[in-house]
């Protein structure tokens, strides 16, 4: 093997019933580099990965690895773990019951009798030395997502590994909190480390990567240094086309309806996990709740949608008061609520991508009114078109759909509920550039046709685009609501960061 | 039934099942070329009735394959089995002895009465563990742990010491034929039965609603699903299976005991649950493999008799092929075998593929 080269992969292939998911794909990791992996939903980039941890059994192809002689034999993520291959999968594959500690070590000691004591005080030095908000005995299921994610990526980095894989580890984290991992990546890669990184987010591929390979429809497309890259060029070979103008979408239909008549009303809403707020949205309104994970964003439509236990509080709906107390309520009520946490929340694995499009509908329409199948056929064929939802067929099953597709289905399942008032969080979390711009337009273009809609997102920049007001909270509490002419970066980060400066 | 739902998946998830009864079949016609050959004859009440080891196999397996299906529709929204079928079964028996001893002659009349009593009583029963595993969230088999070992008391609580006896041409044509019509009449109530549930679930949305609360209960919950009503709802209709399967079992010996009644039928039924492809874990489900399952059990537990192994040696020879066809079925074989099938045809792609380039 060349010198500096930590990986090499040639020649890999890999298929799925009806999907090749992966043809003569071709990949070098060079030792200290940091190499984007990036590409649509379904390009194959997490297939690619899987493939190389031994998840996946390849078709055909070499994997080479610096150290072993000839073509390394991966046939489990036990294997690569003991060659010094460290991955941080997209879905968070934690255990939410255990502790962080068990969780950071659990099938980690190739040794026998670790100590309880030892494994905690070893698992507070590394939080604190990743400056991870988490305490070792907590039970992981406590922290939030983002928590969670940077506890996986130092499950991963406290091997003494040779390459690290982080497949989209961003795609929950908040500005400092990436700011934060990618100080630890640049560690890392100055110690050596190859380190292979998915992500949909272009700036940070410009603010850290040395490489990049682009993987589309499961072909490459190529490796380019990021320098000679720019980032046009960049979307024009993931999408194969260059991409329609990014300009401002007009939401001057949104911004007017502000004044409007109210579709949603709640005063002194409180749930298990929120504290007490007040919220009303227009009809044909286009507003966001923002501030920094944990501040109560998504805890607050929660309590909208009755999806913790609501504890208070008054709700009116079109004017009329209504109990809204569980999720069929607000669904009745013409709700619909996309959740923050598509894995444990949105999909239902097993079922096919047609019965987890069409699960919202059928369960308004009742128990006993199932759909007949042409219905629910038709029904899963126009969202799979509009949605571009790519998938093998509507039989599939949800979970062998990439990561950003699973997210289209879930939002294909509440947009057939055609609900007055959509609640999305974090809709576009995993979706791909292209797609995300056309979520962004799709939101607009409802609220032009009256519907209310709630985003939430970790980019401001989105939230900017496409709402007219936001709600911004901090410590569980709504500190500030801005419309017009303060919606900008600066003024937002301003009220989320503290009234003091402003 | 579920054909329509998965194209073209019916036959490879239901391939082990169907192996196995085409192994048991080819083995005893081997064995015995007459095996499996029916007659006409007369029975001790003079009726023209078939018989031969196929219609006993089907006859006997009435009662599991019932509640099979109740057992199929708990795993699936549970992720739990019920054990105390057998128990509760017997109940339903001394309900129906004591529903017809007390209201003097057995008439149709009484008959019914006396059925719909024990459904009243069986699903009160299946709906007391139902409450404890929906509503308090007990793994069910701690939960029907309870009834499993107190069933057969309750059932002697309301017999008393005695083994009443029914004597009465409607019991018989219940438990056993007809007169006029030569097949057994429990083959017909399996039937009924099955088809009461494929109507069930044309009708209703229950098949979708339990395997979404089976595989994300959090999720089926946001989308506007009652997981509790719906884990509920699956101890109902089990309740139900059992008191058909034990009525049928009471007529067909003409007689209550309560120690014997469907004696260690809740083992059966789980196997015939698992057996017919169906993760004990719940989620997915097919009812058709776990009727499969059950005629699976009976046709072996009758070819062990019929080689006349010594009843006391049948429960190991049983658990040997069970253990078999469960480690056949089961997800490590299964990928190993599509991935072994898989790479015999992707060698032959990717050695094509490789001479393009
Ligand atoms: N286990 C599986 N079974 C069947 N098909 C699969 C499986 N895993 C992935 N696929 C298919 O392979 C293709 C590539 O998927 P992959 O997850 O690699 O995409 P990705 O590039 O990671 O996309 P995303 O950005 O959405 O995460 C997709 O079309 C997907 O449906
Ligand atoms: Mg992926």
């Amino acid at each position: 093997m060349q010198d500096g080269i930590v990986l090499t992969m040639r020649g890999i292939y890999k298929s799925f019933p009806g999907v090749r998911a992966l043809q003569n794909v071709d990949f070098t990791l060079r030792k200290g580099e940091i190499h984007a992996l990036m590409g649509e939903n379904g390009a194959g980039k997490s297939t690619l990965i899987k493939v190389l941890t031994g998840v996946y059994e390849k078709d055909a192809g070499e994997i080479r690895v610096e150290g072993q002689d000839g073509p390394a034999d991966i046939r489990s993520p036990q294997d690569a773990q003991n060659i010094g291959i460290s991955t941080v999968y997209q879905e968070i594959t934690l255990c939410p019951n255990l502790s962080v500690a068990e969780n950071m070590f659990i099938g980690r000691d190739k040794g026998v009798g670790v100590r309880w004591k030892d494994m905690e005080k070893k698992a507070g030095d590394l939080l604190k030395s990743l400056g991870i908000p988490a305490r070792p005995k907590q039970q992981l299921s406590s922290c939030s997502i983002a928590v969670q994610q940077m506890v996986a990526i130092a499950r991963a980095v406290d091997a003494d590994c040779k390459v690290l894989i982080l497949d989209e580890p961003t795609s929950s984290l908040d500005d400092k909190e990436v700011e934060m991992l990618f100080g630890l990546m640049r560690d890392l890669k100055s110690r050596g480390v190859g380190i292979i990184f998915v992500t949909h987010f272009l700036e940070q591929v410009y603010a850290v990567s040395d490489r990049i390979t682009v993987l589309r429809n499961g072909e490459l497309v190529g490796e380019f240094e990021v320098q000679s890259l720019p980032q046009v060029e960049l979307v024009s070979a993931m999408m194969g086309h260059a991409l329609a103008e990014l300009s401002d979408l007009d939401k001057q239909g949104s911004s007017d309806a502000l004044s409007g008549e109210a579709f949603y009303e709640a005063s002194g809403l409180s749930s298990a996990e929120a504290r007490p707020f007040d919220f009303r949205i227009a009809k044909g309104e286009v507003n966001g709740f923002t501030g920094l994970l944990g501040s109560g964003r998504s805890e607050s439509v929660r309590a909208i949608f009755a999806a913790d236990h609501v504890t208070g509080g008054h709700v009116k709906v079109n004017g009329k008061p209504v109990n809204i107390s569980k999720p069929v309520q607000a669904m009745k009520a013409g709700i619909g609520y996309l959740p923050e946490d598509r894995k444990r929340d949105g999909i239902i694995a097993d079922l096919s991508v047609r019965e987890n499009i069409i699960l919202a509908l059928q369960v308004m329409k009742g128990f006993f009114h199932p759909l007949s199948r042409k219905e629910e056929e038709a029904f899963a064929d126009e969202y799979i078109k509009t949605l571009e939802i790519k998938t093998a067929s509507q039989e599939t099953p949800i979970k062998s759909l990439s990561g950003g597709n699973q997210q289209k289905v879930i939002l294909a399942r509440w947009l057939l509920t055609h609900p007055q008032y959509l609640i999305l969080d974090e809709p576009t979390r995993g979706i791909d550039v292209g797609t995300k711009t056309e979520i962004q337009r799709l939101v607009l273009k409802l609220a032009e046709e009256g519907m209310s809609v709630t985003f939430i997102s970790s980019e401001i920049e989105e939230m900017l685009r496409t709402c007219s007001r936001l709600i911004v909270m901090r410590d569980r509490k709504i500190v500030g609501e801005l419309t017009g002419d303060q919606l900008n970066q600066d003024t937002v980060m301003k009220t989320i960061a503290g009234g003091e400066q402003a | 039934m579920t054909g329509k739902r998965r194209k073209g998946g019916v036959l490879s998830d239901l391939m082990i099942p169907l192996i196995a009864i085409g192994i048991l079949i080819l083995f005893n016609l081997i064995r015995d070329p007459g095996f499996f050959s029916i007659s006409l004859s007369t029975n001790n009440s003079g009726n023209a009735v078939l018989t031969g080891n196929l219609i006993s196999i089907i006859d006997s397996a009435s009662e599991l394959a019932i509640i099979a299906m109740g057992m199929t529709l708990v795993t699936a929204a549970t992720g739990g089995q019920d054990i105390s079928v057998g128990a509760v079964g017997a109940i339903t028996g001394s309900v129906f002895v004591q529903v017809l001893k007390g209201s003097g002659d057995i008439t149709a009349g009484t008959v019914v009465l006396g059925f719909l009593a024990c459904c009243l009583v069986t699903v009160l029963f299946t709906s007391f563990n139902g409450v404890l595993v929906a509503f308090f969230r007990i793994q069910p088999m701690i939960a029907t742990l309870i009834l499993f070992s107190c069933g057969r008391s309750i059932a002697y609580w309301i017999t008393g010491s005695a083994t009443p006896q029914l004597e009465s041409p409607i019991i018989k044509a219940m438990g056993m034929t007809i007169p006029g019509i030569p097949v057994p009449t429990p083959i017909f109530m399996v039937i009924l039965v099955g088809l009461l549930l494929l109507l069930f679930f044309k009708t209703s949305n229950i098949r979708l609603y339990t395997e979404s609360v089976g595989i994300n209960q959090g999720a089926s919950r946001l989308n506007g699903i009652n997981p509790t009503l719906i884990k509920l709802l699956s101890f109902i209709v089990l309740g139900v299976c059992v008191a058909v399967a034990g009525v049928i079992s009471t007529c067909r010996l003409g007689q209550v005991s309560h120690k014997t009644l469907l004696i260690d039928i809740e083992m059966d039924a789980i196997l015939a649950v698992a057996i017919g492809g169906n993760s004990l874990g719940g989620g997915r489900f097919r009812l058709s493999g776990s009727i499969l399952g059950a005629y699976i059990i009976q046709m072996l537990t009758t070819t062990l008799y019929a080689m006349s192994v010594a009843p006391a040696n049948v429960k190991a020879y049983k658990a040997i092929v069970i253990i078999l066809i469960v480690v056949a079925g089961s997800p490590v074989i299964k990928t190993a075998l599509s991935s072994f099938w898989h790479r015999l045809k992707n060698n032959r792609a990717g050695a094509v593929s490789r001479e393009v380039n």
